[in-house]
């Protein structure tokens, strides 16, 4: 991959930073731009890098090197710090509510994995001794009803559906009552996926959100999405004003720039992972392997031992 | 729907506001490219070559600059071999692979509809015995387009339904078969080693048939698009590519960087949910789309 060597990289131009007084603003800009394509790389959206990289800079130049460390170990210090605070802290919960039940909504662009983490949080939430419900909202995909019912199926938990000729505001009402009739704790809605451009079906989540009330508004995120995972959450958040996201297919071997990115912009906390297909791949958050992860180091802190 | 917040707006604002063509309006271009997912390596490459450009025919009209970037995008794209799916002659079989949740089984049901109305005889096979429902999504389709869909139970062996699928299509004289297949993730390689085993019953059970292996992309995928790419060309015989989710804001820029590295044609775009929603690549419209002008 392009960036394997930036571990190397940062070293090379830090070697060249050894025994100085205090960082100048040339050091340290020479070893931003490592830093920069690393993240353009990763596909952290451009705008997040460059105000990023300000951020850094700021903090850098004129440092006093400590005794401790060299320069390139300050630097890389200071970068793992402040991508490590970007990310958010680790927040893998969700807040219930006082008044059961508490009301959960899934929402995200097509192909995200909605209906797939519904059946994930499901299952978690049932061995926490919770008492989950499904509603099947998503009326437009082919056999997305029956894919929900498939998956509520394997994690033991009851799928609330109505076909799909009524209107997924009316599914979402008929199907709280029936969760409130039947004692469960958590209700979970899946919706169908949609653009964030797509103002008639964005209206309609708005329109399920004034009618539920939910407690949670989550959004999913392929963790493979480019430049465009920006334009996305910020769409969904100013519409909708989320609660959080949750990052899929983590599995992969994407760098996942997109955390930072949708981190950046909505300022709401990343609480949950998708590793895998199954039923029980669900993890929580973690920032500082997801900062490590972006940056391409496996290993940030073995990097400042060697830098 | 389609609002293209075109890069050419920002590209026109960019070169108005530039008097002469400088290393500013080069940086600035740079940037543009690399929010349309182009890549860091891509983007400079383009960028060096219009320096040279610029530099060897003396133009100094910082609007010149807008064409000679579309051409240099189409002509990346034009590199590609022939871009239109082989079918002829029947028959023919089309096996549908990629990542999870790219658009895959719409994209069939899209070209099982665009075959159909060109008159052939077509059939599905759901090939994708592992996703929760996804059989039951490829027969609403099937239906929907009025074709049929050989399928088997969740969870049985995929090659097994394809095998089933050739020997339909022979029975019935079938034109195009087409072949779902579950999503995988390309660095997972027991799922890779799987589409192995399919490979191997088309070849050896439709030894005559025309073949071809479209990869699916999705539009919004960042640079983790050319990791699939080329991984999936290393198992697969990738004969072609479907851009699908072009309907977004997305501009899909990733495709030039793969063209750059992997001599695989963009066949087919998705551009929405409907059965209509599939068109034929091309290059020229392309990078007009990306541009906003489309
Ligand atoms: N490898 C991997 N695959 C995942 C993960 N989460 C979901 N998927 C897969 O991604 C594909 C899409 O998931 P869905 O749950 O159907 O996505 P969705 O957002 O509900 O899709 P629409 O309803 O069509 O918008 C499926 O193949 C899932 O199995 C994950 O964390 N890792
Ligand atoms: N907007 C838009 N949505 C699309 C397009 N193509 C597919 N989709 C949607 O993307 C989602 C995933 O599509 P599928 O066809 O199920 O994707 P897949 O690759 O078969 O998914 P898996 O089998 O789970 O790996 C669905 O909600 C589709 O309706 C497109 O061109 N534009
Ligand atoms: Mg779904
Ligand atoms: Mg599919």
């Amino acid at each position: 991959m392009v960036f394997e060597g930036l571990a190397e990289k940062l070293q090379d131009t830090f070697k060249k930073l050894k025994n100085k007084g205090k960082l100048t603003e040339k050091d340290v800009a020479e070893a931003m731009r490592e830093v920069r394509l690393a993240l353009l790389e990763a596909d952290v959206n451009f705008k997040v890098v460059k105000d990023f990289i300000n951020k850094v800079k700021e903090r850098a130049v004129g440092i006093e090197v400590l005794e401790s460390l060299t320069p390139g170990q300050q630097v890389i210090k200071i970068v793992n710090e402040e991508l490590t605070e970007l990310m958010g802290t680790s927040q893998s919960k969700i807040n219930f509510s006082s008044k059961p039940p508490t009301i959960i909504m899934l929402v995200g662009l097509q192909g995200a994995g909605k209906t797939t983490t519904t059946g994930k949080l499901a299952g978690m939430l049932k061995k926490q001794g919770k008492r989950p419900l499904l509603i099947a909202c998503d009326i437009y995909r082919p056999a997305a009803i029956k894919q929900l019912q498939v998956v509520g199926e394997k994690v033991g938990v009851p799928v609330f559906t109505m076909g799909d000729k009524q209107s997924p505001v009316d599914i979402s009402k008929a199907g709280i009552d029936h969760g409130m009739s039947h004692g469960n704790d958590v209700i979970l809605i899946d919706t169908a996926g949609r653009l964030h451009v797509d103002e008639e079906l964005m209206d309609e989540l708005k329109d399920i959100k004034n009618d539920v009330k939910p407690h949670e508004i989550l959004l999913v995120v392929d963790s493979m999405t480019g430049q465009d995972a920006v334009n996305v959450a910020e769409h969904f958040n100013e519409k909708l004003g989320i609660d959080g996201v949750i990052l899929t297919k983590l599995d992969g071997d994407t760098r996942g720039g997109a955390a930072l990115s949708v981190r950046a912009v909505t300022n709401k906390p990343i609480k949950f992972t998708g590793l895998g297909e199954k039923l029980d791949d669900l993890e929580p958050f973690y920032p500082d392997r997801m900062a490590s992860r972006i940056l391409g180091m496996g290993d940030m802190l073995s990097l400042i031992e060697k830098a | 729907l389609k609002t293209k917040s075109g890069i050419t707006d920002r590209v026109d604002h960019l070169l108005k506001s530039y008097k002469k063509i400088d290393e500013d309006l080069f940086e600035e271009l740079e940037e543009i490219l690399i929010t349309s997912d182009m890549g860091v390596q891509t983007t400079m490459e383009i960028v060096e070559d219009l320096k040279e450009r610029v530099r060897k025919e003396k133009i100094s009209d910082p609007l010149e600059v807008k064409q000679l970037l579309m051409d240099k995008i189409t002509e990346i794209l034009e590199e590609l071999p022939d871009s239109k799916i082989n079918i002829e002659p029947s028959p023919a079989i089309i096996l549908v692979v990629g990542v999870n949740g790219v658009g895959k089984t719409t994209s069939i049901g899209k070209m099982a509809y665009r075959f159909k109305s060109e008159g052939k005889k077509v059939l599905l096979a759901a090939g994708d015995t592992f996703r929760a429902a996804a059989i039951d999504q490829l027969k609403i389709w099937g239906d929907r387009v009025g074709v049929d869909v050989i399928r088997h139970q969740e969870e049985s062996d995929p090659a097994a339904v394809i095998y089933d699928a050739i020997q339909a299509a022979k029975a019935r004289n079938t034109d195009v078969l087409i072949c779902d297949t579950a999503g995988r993730l390309h660095n997972k390689k027991n799922l890779m080693n799987e589409l192995g085993k399919i490979f191997k019953v088309v070849d050896r059970e439709y030894e005559n048939a025309s073949k071809e292996v479209l990869l699916v992309l999705d539009a919004t995928t960042g640079q983790n698009a050319v990791q699939q790419a080329k991984t999936f060309k290393e198992v697969a015989n990738i004969s072609g590519l479907i851009l699908t989710k072009l309907d977004g804001t997305a501009k899909g820029g990733v495709i030039v960087g793969i063209s750059r590295e992997l001599n695989v044609p963009v066949k087919l775009i998705g551009v929405g949910e409907k059965m209509e929603d599939l068109q034929e690549f091309n290059p020229q419209s392309f990078v007009k789309a990306i541009f906003g002008e489309a």
